[in-house]
């Protein structure tokens, strides 16, 4: 049974200081499973995001990646056992292309006895760029130009190639479309979909009821800092889900969150 | 477009496709300024039709004037090789003003360590230390000017990086100790007689090749290894880096190292072709070096520019000083006009960062 659960978090709790911004979240998303993360400002959802990428350590619990558990000591511990992140302010240096965004940190290079003055292995990165490019779908029309030069929809879905590009076991994606036109948000989430086709787990924060009815099989939704209800797509709907973020339901086994 | 890779979807990777490179504009800008001062040469009426690019006179067999084209890329050499490393400094999105008193802190100490024993035939006059360190093989100078320019570097790297204090103030700091580290060692009194192996280092045009040596150098490290990326990187988003693992803070004390170790070797050049060092060298060195990397098209907010920008950079700096001299501009109007041309080339490149941004 173990076998398919991508994460499991067991009683993850952060407190900053006296602030209790994540209490006992109980949490698992099984393989090739979209789930969405929703929730009021402040209810924890990017807190519980912090937690599981590495950004932030936990107070309390534990986080399994894959039956193992994990604890990630920063954002590049979590990416390297691969949970790919797309953050809600995008992580892209403006000056630079396509492939050394996707690449930032972590080069394919040569004569690594260089050490810091290792040599970039371009043509490797640029092949690898298209094919990642080329499995989300994505449409950019020469990666050789910098971000600066991008449409906001072409820059998150830059971030987001990312993640195709390093056969991640693990995308998250915090608010992908808030920033995003109509068009840009279509784009965004059609990758979402390739991603579902290819048998990707994902998890995904967002407000926008639309397209978590749209892309997700599931929905978890946080509350003062805890979860309050973990809802099937086909047994809820919009109306259902504003009640749990309000607070005017609470799910049966959630009581602790009333 | 047959070298163009079509991928899904229009998708394309086109080697040839690339933006226009600032770098040409600063050429053309130079080749512009060259001819405007050999225009003002024929047609202002005191300059009797003298050139400023063309060997008239048949003084020597080549029809460039080649002693004036020497003088200018000599005069820009060692500030020159300080620009390289400040470049790399502003790309990273820092500012280096330390660099001209560490010249001047360089030259004092390394000169003391490359003193010969006779002058004239008589005990060395300047001497600092005592016998044993003279005629030390040229190693030694070299190697304690280096250290010494890594030391500061790693100072003041260390200081921006890990105790948050904006990049201007630290180098401001160390701009005053690295003045008075000069003027403490041997309490103002100038340090002379290197060895004659020491003498080589700076002697002739070696300045000028040293300084075309390294810039190929730091071009290519600055494109072609994770270093440069990471300088890029840093510059352009510090918190996208951070995200994406690159340790920012040791990146940065390695910026700041390099830009001093460059500094240092300057004050080495310029203390070995002087013969001497005097505490008060290096004066205005930084900002001259800023100068350059900025008309070379280095923006000041980070992530910008190129080391062929800033070589180019420094021949506008050299060409804009000789050609003012050679139409007779008096020196105190230089510094004047030297400023203002500072401040028109980051206003044009601003404007053309707004219209590039409108475009897309």
């Amino acid at each position: 049974m173990t076998d398919d659960i991508v994460l499991e978090t067991r009683g993850l709790t952060k407190h900053y200081g006296g602030v209790h911004a994540l209490n006992d979240a109980n949490f698992t998303l099984k393989k090739g499973e979209h789930v969405a993360i929703m929730g009021d400002n402040g209810a924890g959802k990017s807190t519980f995001v912090r937690q599981i990428t590495g950004v932030e350590q936990r107070t309390r619990g534990d986080i399994m990646f894959y039956g193992e558990p994990v604890h990630f000591n920063g954002p590049l511990d979590a990416r390297e056992a691969g949970i790919e992140t797309v953050f809600q302010t995008l992580a892209l240096a403006d000056d630079l292309d396509v492939p050394d965004n996707l690449f930032l940190g972590r080069e394919k290079t040569r004569f690594n006895w260089l050490g810091p003055f290792r040599l970039l292995d371009y043509k490797a990165m640029r092949q690898a760029t298209m094919d990642g490019l080329e499995k989300t779908a994505v449409k950019i029309p020469n990666i050789r130009n910098t971000i600066r030069n991008m449409s906001g929809g072409q820059r998150q879905c830059v971030a987001i190639a990312r993640t195709a590009t390093f056969h991640s076991r693990l995308t998250i994606m915090d608010e992908p479309t808030a920033a995003l036109g109509v068009q840009e948000t279509a784009q965004v989430e059609n990758i979402i979909r390739t991603l579902k086709e290819q048998g990707e787990p994902l998890i995904l924060v967002s407000h926008n009821m639309r397209q978590v009815f749209d892309l997700v099989d599931r929905i978890v939704v946080f509350r003062r800092g805890r979860i309050c209800a973990n809802l099937a797509k086909e047994d809820t709907d919009g109306q259902d889900v504003v009640a749990y973020i309000t607070g005017a339901k609470t799910q049966e086994g959630y009581e602790d969150a009333a | 477009m047959a070298d163009a890779t079509q991928g899904t979807g229009g998708l394309t990777f086109d080697t040839k496709k690339r933006a226009w490179p600032n770098e040409l504009n600063i050429f053309f800008a130079l080749i512009l300024i060259i001819f405007a001062f050999e225009a003002a040469g024929q047609l202002l009426p005191y300059m009797n039709g003298q050139s400023f690019l063309f060997d008239t006179r048949d003084r020597f067999d080549t029809i460039f004037n080649e002693a004036r084209l020497r003088i200018i890329i000599l005069q820009v050499a060692i500030i020159g090789i300080i620009a390289l490393g400040v470049t790399q400094v502003i790309i990273s999105g820092g500012i280096d003003l330390s660099s001209g008193p560490l010249v001047g802190a360089t030259a004092m100490i390394v000169m003391s360590f490359a003193q010969t024993e006779l002058v004239n035939g008589g005990p060395n006059p300047k001497a600092v230390f005592g016998p044993w360190a003279f005629d030390l093989p040229v190693i030694i100078p070299l190697l304690v000017g280096l250290s010494f320019g890594a030391l500061i570097g790693a100072i003041n790297g260390t200081l921006i990086a890990y105790t948050k204090i904006p990049p201007f103030i630290a180098t401001l700091g160390m701009f005053l100790i690295c003045r008075g580290i000069a003027q403490a060692w041997t309490r103002g009194q100038p340090v002379s007689f290197p060895t004659e192996s020491y003498a080589l280092i700076g002697k002739g045009m070696m300045p000028v090749y040293l300084f075309f040596a390294l810039a190929i150098l730091f071009h290519f490290i600055l494109k072609h290894t994770v270093y440069g990326k990471h300088t890029y990187a840093i510059g352009s988003n510090e918190d996208a880096a951070r995200m994406s693992g690159i340790n920012v803070q040791r990146h940065k004390v390695l910026v700041y190292m390099i830009a001093s170790m460059l500094a240092a070797f300057a004050a080495i050049v310029l203390s070995s072709k002087n013969l001497t060092a005097q505490s008060g060298m290096g004066i205005f060195y930084e900002l001259y070096a800023i100068a350059m990397a900025v008309i070379g098209g280095v923006s000041l907010t980070g992530g910008r520019g190129s080391i062929i920008g800033t070589v180019l950079g420094a021949m506008v700096f050299g060409v804009i000083q000789s050609g003012f001299t050679y139409i007779k501009l008096d020196a105190f109007y230089q510094l004047m006009a030297m400023g203002a041309i500072i401040i028109g080339a980051v206003v044009l490149d601003k404007v053309r960062q707004e219209r590039a941004a409108l475009r897309s």
